[in-house]
C-alpha cells in the first residue's frame, strides 16, 4: 500500500484536532486537540521520509516532538494558573476580560 | 510497502479514539482515547521504518505528556462542567463547517498527488538517528535545549504562588490549641486500654468508667459504636462472663 495514505490518514486526523479545537470549551480537551494536530504533522514528516527514502523528515518529526513536550509543559502551567485565579478552565471565561 | 491490513488497523485505532474528542463528555475518556491515538501513531511510524521515533513517540507521548494531562485533570478537577452556552451565535455550526471543510480540502488535494517512493526505504535505527542529529542538525539540538529549560522555568515561574503569610510554626499551633483550651496532648485510645481490643469500645478509666470520647466520631454518626455500660457490668459482677452478652 502507497505510503502516501499515511498522509490521508493525517490530513484527517488533522482535521478533528482542529474541530476539537474549535469545538470545544474545556481547555484541556481542546489542547489535546492541539496535540492531536502537531502529532497528525509528525506522521505526514514520517511518511514523507519514507516515500523519498531520506531520514531528515523523521528528523523534523523528532524536533517537533521535543517543541510540543515544552509546549505542553507551559500551556498546562497557564490552565492551572487561570484555574487559580477564576476556579475555572472554561475557555470562555478569559474572554470576559476585554472592556 | 506496507500492508493493507496493517494499515486499515492503525487507521482504526486512531481515526476512532480521536473522534472522542469531539463527542466524549469527560475530559478522563478523551485522555484515554488520546493515549490509545498515540500508541496507534506509535505502530504507524515503526511501520514507515521509524523504530527509533515510535519508541520515543511511546515514551514521550503516553507516558509523559498525555499522564501530564491526567495530573492537571486530577488537579483541577475531573467533574469540571463545561458549559455549553454560546458565546458567538452558531458558533459549532461555523466551527464544524470549517473543520470538516479544511479534512475535505487537505484529503482532496493529498488524494490526487502521486509521487514515486523510494526502492529502499531509510530505517530510523537509533545510531542512524543520532549521527544525524549529532553532526547536521547540532545547533538545532542546541536550541531545542535552550527552549526546554526556558520551558522548565516558565512552567516553574507560572505555577508558583508567593507566601503571603508568615509561615506557622509547631510552637505557635500548639500555643494556639493551649489558649482555646483544646485538649493539650491526644486523646485516650479506645479499648485497647482496658478489656478488649476493638475500636469501638470506649476505654475505661482507672475506675472503670467508660471514656466516651475516646470513640471515634465517625463509628457514632454511623451508630456503630458499643456503650461501654455492659461491660462495667461484667466489671462489677464477676460470675457474669463477657461472652454471655
Amino acid at each position: 500500500m502507497d505510503p502516501i495514505n499515511f498522509v490521508i490518514l493525517a490530513s484527517i486526523l488533522f482535521a478533528i484536532g482542529a474541530a476539537a479545537v474549535l469545538l470545544r470549551r474545556n481547555a484541556i480537551i481542546a489542547f489535546m486537540g492541539v496535540e492531536l494536530m502537531l502529532n497528525a504533522a509528525n506522521l505526514a514528516l514520517v511518511a514523507f521520509s519514507r516515500i523519498h527514502g531520506e531520514i531528515d523528515g523523521q528528523i523534523m518529526a523528532f524536533f517537533v516532538l521535543v517543541v510540543a513536550a515544552a509546549e505542553v509543559v507551559v500551556g498546562l502551567a497557564i490552565i492551572i494558573a487561570v484555574f487559580r485565579a477564576r476556579q475555572t478552565i472554561s475557555l470562555d471565561e478569559p474572554a470576559e476580560l476585554k472592556g | 510497502m506496507v500492508s493493507p491490513v496493517l494499515f486499515w488497523i492503525i487507521a482504526a485505532i486512531t481515526v476512532i479514539p480521536a473522534l472522542s474528542l469531539l463527542f466524549a463528555r469527560k475530559a478522563v475518556h478523551v485522555a484515554m482515547s488520546v493515549v490509545l491515538v498515540m500508541v496507534g501513531l506509535a505502530t504507524a511510524y515503526v511501520t514507515l521504518g521509524a523504530p527509533f521515533l515510535g519508541m520515543v513517540q511511546i515514551v514521550v507521548y503516553t507516558g509523559a505528556v498525555m499522564m501530564l494531562f491526567l495530573f492537571v485533570l486530577m488537579l483541577v478537577g475531573v467533574d469540571q462542567r463545561e458549559d455549553l452556552k454560546e458565546t458567538i451565535k452558531g458558533q459549532r455550526w461555523i466551527g464544524l463547517f470549517t473543520a470538516a471543510g479544511l479534512g475535505a480540502f487537505l484529503v482532496s488535494v493529498v488524494g490526487r498527488v502521486s509521487i514515486a517512493v523510494a526502492d529502499t526505504p531509510a530505517v530510523g535505527e537509533p545510531d542512524v538517528v543520532a549521527i544525524m542529529l549529532f553532526e547536521k542538525y547540532v545547533l538545532v539540538i542546541e536550541v531545542l535545549g535552550f527552549l526546554l529549560i526556558t520551558a522548565a522555568v516558565g512552567a516553574l515561574v507560572l505555577t508558583h504562588t508567593p507566601r503571603l503569610r508568615p509561615r506557622r510554626t509547631q510552637l505557635e499551633v500548639q500555643r494556639d490549641r493551649v489558649l482555646v483550651g483544646a485538649d493539650p496532648v491526644n486523646k485516650p485510645m479506645p479499648g485497647v486500654y482496658a478489656r478488649h481490643n476493638a475500636l469501638d469500645v470506649p476505654a475505661l478509666d482507672p475506675q472503670g468508667e467508660p471514656i466516651v470520647h475516646s470513640v471515634s466520631r465517625v463509628l457514632k454518626v454511623r451508630s456503630q459504636t458499643q456503650e461501654g455500660e455492659e461491660f462495667r457490668a461484667a466489671l462489677e459482677d464477676p460470675s457474669r462472663k463477657e461472652g454471655d452478652r
